[in-house]
């Protein structure tokens, strides 16, 4: 397919199915993930780029033959590979056996959370999710120094003041939709945020809708009115401050005797460590999510800005 | 007043999916672009209404039913956002709707024919 649009569409879609069969498969914090991140946030940044790189691929000089063959022989040896794993749903595969009735009969009495998954994902494999939010913390630092463009102020105040002055001809039902919409998904992301404990729902999803509701409002009133709200400094710093604060937490639990993020030992009673270890991992995981969504996406955009303005400028050299 | 209950929740459910499904033959019949968007943004947000009304007879809990309240708020409000937004970013991309376009075409043969 040659339009890049309706492969981001596609691949929207593609996002939101797999959420659906994993609702199917009862496994529905990994499709409220998946609808978050894979169908929401993805194809919005993908859409970005698409903006700035143009809606048609690039005519392909070689021939994809080669790469169909290196396809076909990557897919069957994988598919080789899964036929030495149990068959899908046997009662007698290792995982049935192993980790996961420890995990369901005594995460109870160890964690105290009715979300099984929550307490896997922040506490028993607390040292996994610290990659994950890493990772996502060094992609924004990526996205920083290769993207990042200094601004003008007046081209700031321009833009701000020609958008008051539209604010109600241009785009008037969804501006309104939105500004009504808007706090009630911050509202929703916070709740996701903090019943992670007892449904599905956690960090990742929380920051991702937090960060959807900020990117909504960038392109409905202009990223310089956004800018103007989300102080781009200041996010950057959350974003770091995410990240140290769950690392803190790790650090906290080695000082008072127990394992890197062993968080029994955070609190006198147990129970009570560990809901206060994995209420504080998760808001640092929640602040590092929302802030790098919105630096990729004000970056994204902002260079979009920059490049158009650098066209215009030198358009109007060039007629001189 | 159970059977009460069931029977209202099903009729409910059945117009809903019989919106739904009108939606989604329109989709597949209608000619152009905003026919087409029509037919699913009017069904679809009044289709998923009704079928929300519907579990809402049938919701046991407080909870479910307030969840429900607001699933159906924020339908009424998205659904006929987005078919607005839908349409007004084709209209200003210069798709025309089909008849319109006919319209033009044969204007335009009738101008031609007359200056030759």
């Amino acid at each position: 397919m040659k339009d890049l649009f309706a492969v981001i569409m596609l691949s929207g879609i593609y996002g939101l199915l797999s959420a659906s069969f994993f609702v199917a498969m009862d496994a529905v914090d990994v499709a409220f993930t998946e609808a978050a991140v894979g169908a929401g946030i993805s194809t919005l940044l993908m859409l970005v780029v698409i903006t700035m790189t143009g809606r048609k691929e690039k005519p392909t000089r070689h021939k994809p033959i080669s790469a169909l063959f290196v396809v076909i022989i990557t897919g069957g040896l994988l598919i080789y590979g899964t036929l030495d794993m149990p068959y899908f749903g046997a009662a007698d595969a290792p995982i049935h056996n192993h980790t996961s009735p420890r995990y369901i009969n005594d995460s109870m009495q160890e964690i105290g959370i009715p979300n099984i998954v929550t307490s896997v994902l922040a506490s028993y494999r607390a040292f996994d999710t610290f990659g994950e939010v890493v990772v996502i913390f060094t992609a924004g630092i990526g996205v920083l120094a290769m993207l990042s463009v200094a601004r003008r102020k007046e081209d700031e105040d321009d833009e701000i003041a020609s958008i008051n002055d539209s604010m109600h001809q241009q785009h008037l039902v969804i501006r309104i939709v939105a500004k009504m919409l808007i706090p009630f998904i911050l509202l929703f992301a916070l709740y996701v945020q903090f019943h992670g404990d007892f449904g599905p729902g956690g960090g990742f999803q929380a920051g991702v809708i937090f960060a959807a509701a900020i990117i909504l409002y960038a392109m409905l009133f202009g990223l310089a009115t956004a800018r103007r709200v989300i102080n781009q400094t200041f996010i950057q710093l959350i974003a770091a401050i995410g990240v140290l604060l769950y690392g803190c937490v790790g650090l906290v639990s080695l000082m008072n005797g127990g394992n890197f993020f062993d968080y029994n030992v955070l609190s006198s009673d147990p129970i009570a460590g560990q809901h206060l270890g994995i209420l504080i991992i998760e808001w640092g995981v929640g602040c590092t999510v929302a802030s790098v969504m919105v630096i990729i996406f004000f970056n994204f955009a902002g260079r979009r800005q920059f490049q158009s303005l650098k066209k215009q400028t030198k358009h109007t050299e060039s007629s001189k | 007043m159970d059977t009460v209950i069931t029977i209202s929740s099903g009729f409910f459910i059945l117009v809903g999916c019989f919106l739904c499904f009108s939606g989604g033959v329109g989709l597949l019949r209608f000619p152009d672009f905003y026919t087409r968007m029509h037919a699913v943004g009017v069904t679809d947000t009044l289709g998923a209404g009704m079928i929300l009304i519907g579990l809402m007879f049938i919701s046991s809990d407080i909870l479910v039913f307030a969840k429900l309240v607001m699933i159906l708020l924020l339908t009424l409000l998205i659904g006929p956002t987005t078919s607005h937004v839908l349409a007004k970013a084709a209209y200003h991309n210069g798709l025309m709707p089909k008849a319109l376009n006919k319209l033009k075409k044969n204007n335009d043969k009738e101008a031609n024919s007359s200056t030759l």
